[in-house]
């Protein structure tokens, strides 16, 4: 089984919501990135979405467009990202998801990236400018695969496409909790509560929620509603801020991340 | 007129480019705006006042202008230029922002948003926005808005709000790349207007067909003058829509051969070149599939031309079908000889073009050689060079 959807199960029997931090990989470069990660899964990260850069994120907010910029700066791959997920894969069994740009995917060879992926060690990708209609021929590669497409819903598509997308995706499904890109937000608005119910009455997949997520207080509340919070630019915040102590930049992660992940968990 | 090839599929695709690649939060506003394109553009009332603005406001029919001396200096085939520049606000532009901001007030929509390189689109957009009482807001890198100075300001004065944009290349793909966001925040109340036969679908067909008027009226006026179809179309491409809009009505004329010119900045062998077509590789940016400038890992590479409105590393996906297809060629041309298209046309008769249209310029002496006596070449003189006057001043 896809270890995603292991976690699930996992999480579901024991009756707890999934907490999912994003960084983006390479920022500030490989070796930090590494340690970070393993700061997560102390931390009580439940699966990891890895960004791979792309020079032209048209999803993303300021914050997690200047730790793309560091990271291709820094000099990372797709390739180099691979390497690092082969060697992590022998440290922790946590669930990797990937998230980036469909060219970067187009451009590896879609066949060639699942494959690469999957003997890799990394369990799903998210891909933000790929919509359902243009996503039929990764969806089919990567199921051969046991490799999860995680479709994203918005708060603008309409209930009989949301069914689509459900039905579509695999692992979980990712609501945008708001339209706009990513970034901290200090309101998720007082229409998300009923918005993820109504999801939840159409779907038996995980509906985990994303975007503008930036402390404990809202990722308990959302993971109340919802299957997980998953948190990127408050915690890539954490990263800028620290970026002149990288010796010490794992154990700041961890110290920020621990109470919002014990927040999502105590749900 | 015959009938045109049935390009756009249902989906966007022109054979394996086009397509929507875009965030699932504009799926809804890009289905919207198909129905409601398709709704719209059959309308009578609809084409009656578009053609009435096109007309009365925009200066339309263009002329389809002998340029006798320029023939005589090149010693080709006879050499007729679409007059585009003489347009209000100073290029092509207005054909397609008349039409989209008619499109985004039937749709009931109260602000536009538009990128712009040069700022001859975003200018044509604050116009607009302008004449029909719109909210606008428009996204230019800060490279361009130091090069582009006039056009900021026209803008401003048209009581539209510039957005600065300084990530990446601090151009026009960072300017969509921002526009993009903005639309993805405000999509419900927004309309997007794009300024060049790129992005998701239905933008490229969209735009084509705002900009198809060109082709439609130099049609008319060749048949007209010469009693015969031209041997030649020339334009230059960045996106590419004004060579979109006078290639596409002659689409069926096998016999006559499309001449897109890219732009190739410091030349086609360095890095600094905005060769979309010619160099580049099939891939995804701003919504749609096409030929785009990337490393070997996938990353956009910076273009790069002395024409802020050529400074693109994709272009529209047509213009890579008709390139894949055989139906269209494309070349290139240095940023010195595009400065050398500028002297050309302005001394020999009298016009200054826009940089962009300069490159076209240049490339009729290069054709020049090849053409005989007999053969008909079209230009399209996309837009005039006012804008670029500190540029050019700059470097001769």
């Amino acid at each position: 089984m896809n270890r995603i959807e292991s976690t699930f199960k996992k999480l579901r029997k024991a009756g707890k919501k999934a907490f999912i931090p994003y960084i983006t990989a390479g920022d500030p470069d490989i070796a930090t990135t590494k340690k970070i990660v393993c700061a997560l899964e102390k931390a009580g990260a439940d699966i990891i979405e890895l960004g791979i850069p792309f020079s032209d994120p048209l999803a993303d907010g300021p914050t997690i467009q200047k730790a793309i910029e560091r990271s291709l700066k820094a000099g990372c791959t797709v390739k180099k990202v691979l390497d690092m997920v082969k060697q992590l894969r022998k440290m922790t069994h946590v669930p990797f998801v990937f998230m980036t740009y469909y060219n970067i995917v187009f451009n590896y060879g879609l066949k060639r990236f699942v494959r690469d992926t999957v003997s890799a060690g990394a369990d799903g990708i998210i891909v933000p400018d790929l919509p359902m209609e243009e996503a039929g021929e990764l969806i089919g590669i990567a199921d051969r695969e046991d490799f999860c497409v995680i479709q994203l819903s918005a708060p603008t598509t309409p209930p009989d496409r949301f069914k689509k997308i459900a039905k579509a995706s695999r692992g979980f499904i990712y609501y945008v909790s708001l339209t706009g890109v990513t970034g901290m937000r200090k309101d998720l608005g007082t229409k998300l509560p009923g918005e993820i119910k109504k999801l939840k009455k159409m779907t038996r997949k995980p509906v985990c929620v994303g975007f503008g997520i930036s402390n404990s207080a809202q990722a308990g509340k959302i993971a109340s509603l919802s299957d997980g919070a998953i948190v990127g630019s408050a915690l890539i915040k954490v990263i800028e801020r620290g970026l002149n102590q990288k010796n010490v930049l794992a154990g700041k992660v961890e110290a920020f991340i621990r109470p919002i992940a014990n927040a999502v968990h105590k749900v | 007129m015959r009938k045109m090839p049935r390009v756009p599929d249902e989906k966007g695709y022109f054979g394996i480019f086009g397509g929507k690649y875009i965030p699932e939060t504009l799926m809804p506003a890009v289905r919207e705006l198909i129905a409601a394109y398709k709704s719209v553009c059959k309308k009578s009332s609809f084409k009656k006042t578009l053609k009435h603005y096109l007309t009365e406001y925009a200066g339309r029919v263009t002329p389809l202008y002998f340029a006798e001396k320029l023939t005589a200096k090149l010693g080709g085939g006879k050499i007729y230029m679409k007059r585009e520049d003489l347009l209000h606000t100073g290029a092509h532009k207005i054909n397609n922002t008349l039409g989209q901001a008619l499109l985004a007030v039937e749709m009931g929509k109260k602000r536009l948003i538009a990128e712009t390189g040069a700022g001859q689109h975003g200018v044509a957009t604050a116009t607009v926005a302008a004449l029909f009482g719109l909210k606008c807001e428009v996204y230019m890198g800060t490279e361009d808005m130091k090069r582009q100075r006039l056009n900021v300001f026209r803008m401003k004065l048209l009581g539209t709000k510039v957005i600065p944009v300084s990530s990446g290349s601090c151009t026009l793909k960072d300017a969509m790349n921002e526009a993009i966001r903005d639309w993805v925040t405000n999509v419900r109340d927004t309309f997007y207007v794009i300024g060049s036969v790129a992005g998701p679908h239905p933008y490229p067909l969209m735009v084509r067909d705002f900009q198809a008027v060109i082709g439609i009226e130099a049609k008319r006026q060749i048949a007209k003058k010469e009693k015969r179809l031209p041997t030649y179309l020339v334009a230059c491409v960045g996106g590419g829509s004004n060579a979109m809009g006078l290639f596409y009505p002659f689409y069926n004329d096998k016999k006559v051969s499309f001449i897109g010119v890219e732009a190739a900045g410091e030349g086609a062998k360095t890095d600094h070149h905005a060769i979309a077509l010619g160099k580049g590789k099939v891939g995804i940016l701003h919504g749609s599939k096409s030929f785009i400038l990337e490393d070997a890992d996938g990353q956009i590479k910076l273009a790069h031309s002395i024409s802020a409105g050529l400074d693109y590393p994709g272009v529209g996906p047509e213009h890579s079908y008709y390139k894949e297809t055989g139906r269209a060629e494309y070349v290139s041309v240095t940023d010195a000889e595009a400065l050398a298209g500028v002297k050309l046309l302005s001394e020999t008769e009298g016009i200054i073009p826009a940089l962009e249209s300069a490159h076209a310029v240049y490339y009729l002496k290069k054709l020049a050689k090849k053409t005989k006596k007999k053969d008909i070449i079209i230009m399209c003189l996309s837009g005039r060079g006012d804008k670029d006057i500190d540029i050019i001043s700059e470097n001769m």
